[in-house]
């Protein structure tokens, strides 16, 4: 009764124009296409056209500054015939396939090591997340100096650890070494957010399946691979599929520390697709070289969806 | 008993050793950092030193070179201009889509639920080219403006992905109580939901903050002139002339360009963490 006299008294001052507005924002049909326009407009124009863009100017023989006209997918076809091009190819796969596999294995221990009972906690997790949220360009100016050929602190301490021969690896100027230098610094950014993702999901491990499994003479390696990592693979498999393909199109480390140097040897597509389609101006080419990166998004994309997030939509 | 407690003790002890490896790794780019930026060119430079001390005295000359001889705070100021800017804007517009894809039932809302998705794990090296061409037709080439413009491509989708969740953690009923008693829609997303949901927004402006602030191939690629590029692009580019670097004062830029997101870290560390296993993923 009071609802209903409530309800009675208030619909008086909405009789008029301002309430027939308020009504008509009640309704979902309304609101919600309302609510969302603003980044409607944002992915339309700022994303889906550029995109179709990319896919125009891949197909196109176009030049800073110059009117293009379609070339078919000869942008595509002709990269292979570049020594850089294929290169790059290599390295990305190299590069992704060795810092993932880096971060599952480190960010695994490291998780289990902050799930247990520890006496700075906080402060330990704060330190461990650190790399992940500094800029990236600048830390990665830091190891840059590290890697520096004549004043390297990696070289110095390996020399004084005896572990190296004088003068020590010139980090940045050999190709192997290069990439190593770029993987290791990928995994340091990282494998913060492996780490700190993965301990989420031992967390919400139930205590009572150790238990149980501890009764049942299992030790602590068995209970390892039989109750934690089967139960961590939804973790993982999100977690691996999202580095997967933010190494794969990884730019800043490798821009900062050899702008993709020596001779290729480091280049990814985003940085050959600024090189070609910025410094040389031609973004046909470009916009292709980046364009190879789509094939890995649309996979993790739909592994993302059909896996991971399939009761979210 | 004591045996038991013994043995617990050492098991812990165990495990900040084991952990040591790890935190060097974390941390000793930041404190060689530091370091460098606090020695003397003469320390510096000579081969013979230890490079993980100083021992001719910390000095702040390539502070001072920094802030008074390089546009440094130029580029602070505008990266702190496009941040903010960014920040909000698309923390509003999050917070508003959020509202409607987890809440709202109306035609077309499940496919913009997967676009948003799909934008979210779009990375920003992909588009990069397309978007400068974009950056020119509105006229912004070569200024801040561009990058105001620009972020929210990826601020939304990642504001919009984190809210969604939290707004979902929201019981419907509280919401559903409020509008019986005669509060409209828009009442009781900003009187009720919102205030519920304030660890949830505090989250979404940290991580854009960083975003942004941290952003590189963007700012690198649509501006160039000392008055308009961003804090990473000024440090990582005009510090270095030719072959000669000024390690000191690069090391000093790195340091100063970090510190809004090491304060802002040091103060909501647990609204970092919580952020990153709700999906916080660049």
């Amino acid at each position: 009764m009071a609802v209903g006299g409530v309800r009675v008294a208030t619909a008086s001052p909405r009789a008029g124009f301002g309430g027939r507005v308020r009504e008509l924002f009640d309704r979902e049909s309304v609101l919600g296409p309302l609510f969302v326009t603003p980044a409607l407009i944002i992915l339309v124009l700022l994303v889906a056209y550029p995109f179709a863009m990319a896919l125009y100017f891949s197909l196109s023989n176009a030049f800073i500054g110059r009117p293009s006209h379609l070339v078919g997918l000869r942008n595509f076809i002709n990269l292979w015939d570049s020594d850089a091009f294929r290169q790059t190819f290599q390295n990305a796969f190299v590069f992704t396939g060795i810092a993932v596999a880096f971060k599952v294995v480190l960010g695994i221990s490291l998780a289990l090591l902050l799930n247990q009972q520890l006496w700075f906690k906080r402060m330990i997790r704060g330190a461990v997340l650190l790399p992940w949220v500094i800029p990236t360009a600048l830390s990665t100016l830091g190891w840059w100096w590290m890697f520096n050929s004549l004043y390297s602190v990696v070289n110095w301490t390996g020399l004084a650890l005896g572990i190296m021969d004088p003068p020590g690896p010139n980090w940045l100027g050999q190709k192997y070494y290069a990439m190593a230098a770029v993987v290791t610094v990928n995994v340091w950014r990282g494998l913060p957010f492996f780490a700190i993702t993965i301990l989420a999901g031992l967390v919400a491990i139930p205590k009572e399946l150790y238990e149980a499994a501890e009764a049942d003479g299992a030790g602590p390696v068995s209970r390892f691979f039989y109750v934690t990592l089967p139960l961590l693979k939804g973790v993982l498999a999100i977690v691996v599929l999202f580095s997967t393909i933010f190494t794969f199109s990884d730019f800043n480390i490798v821009y900062v520390l050899t702008h993709g140097g020596p001779i290729n040897s480091t280049h990814l597509f985003a940085t050959l697709a600024r090189q070609i389609g910025l410094e040389t101006g031609r973004i046909g080419e470009g916009a292709a070289i980046s364009l190879y990166l789509f094939p890995v998004l649309v996979i993790v994309v739909w592994a993302q969806l059909r896996f991971v997030r399939r009761q979210a939509y | 008993m004591a045996g038991f407690g013994r043995r617990r003790f050492w098991g812990r002890v165990g495990s900040h050793l084991l952990l040591v490896p790890f935190l060097i790794f974390a941390l000793f780019p930041f404190y060689h950092m530091a370091l460098t930026s606090l020695k003397t060119d003469r320390e510096l430079y000579d081969r013979q030193a230890v490079p993980l001390l100083i021992r001719q005295g910390p000095t702040l000359e390539h502070y001072s070179k920094l802030l008074w001889d390089t546009a440094f705070l130029t580029w602070t100021k505008n990266s702190l201009l496009v941040t903010l800017l960014a920040t909000g804007v698309s923390v509003v517009i999050g917070t508003i889509a959020a509202y409607a894809l987890a809440r709202l039932r109306f035609f077309g809302v499940a496919s913009f639920g997967t676009g948003i998705f799909v934008t979210y794990l779009v990375p920003t090296s992909l588009l990069f080219l397309p978007l400068a061409q974009v950056v020119n037709w509105l006229g912004l080439a070569d200024s801040k403006w561009s990058l105001v413009v620009t972020y929210p491509t990826f601020l939304v989708p990642f504001c919009t992905w984190l809210l969604m969740g939290y707004f979902r953690t929201v019981p419907k009923e509280i919401e559903e109580s409020a509008m019986v008693d005669g509060a409209t829609r828009v009442q009781a997303l900003m009187r009720i939901i919102l205030p519920i949901a304030i660890p949830g927004l505090v989250c979404a402006v940290l991580f854009a903050f960083t975003l942004s602030w941290n952003e590189f191939i963007y700012a690198l690629t649509f501006t160039s002139s000392s008055d308009e590029i961003t804090a990473s692009v000024g440090i990582t580019s005009e510090l270095i002339r030719g072959d000669i670097y000024f390690w000191g004062s690069l090391m000093a830029g790195a340091v100063l360009g970090s510190v809004p997101i090491v304060i802002l870290y040091v103060f909501f560390l647990d609204y970092y963490v919580s952020g990153l296993t709700a999906g916080a993923v660049k």
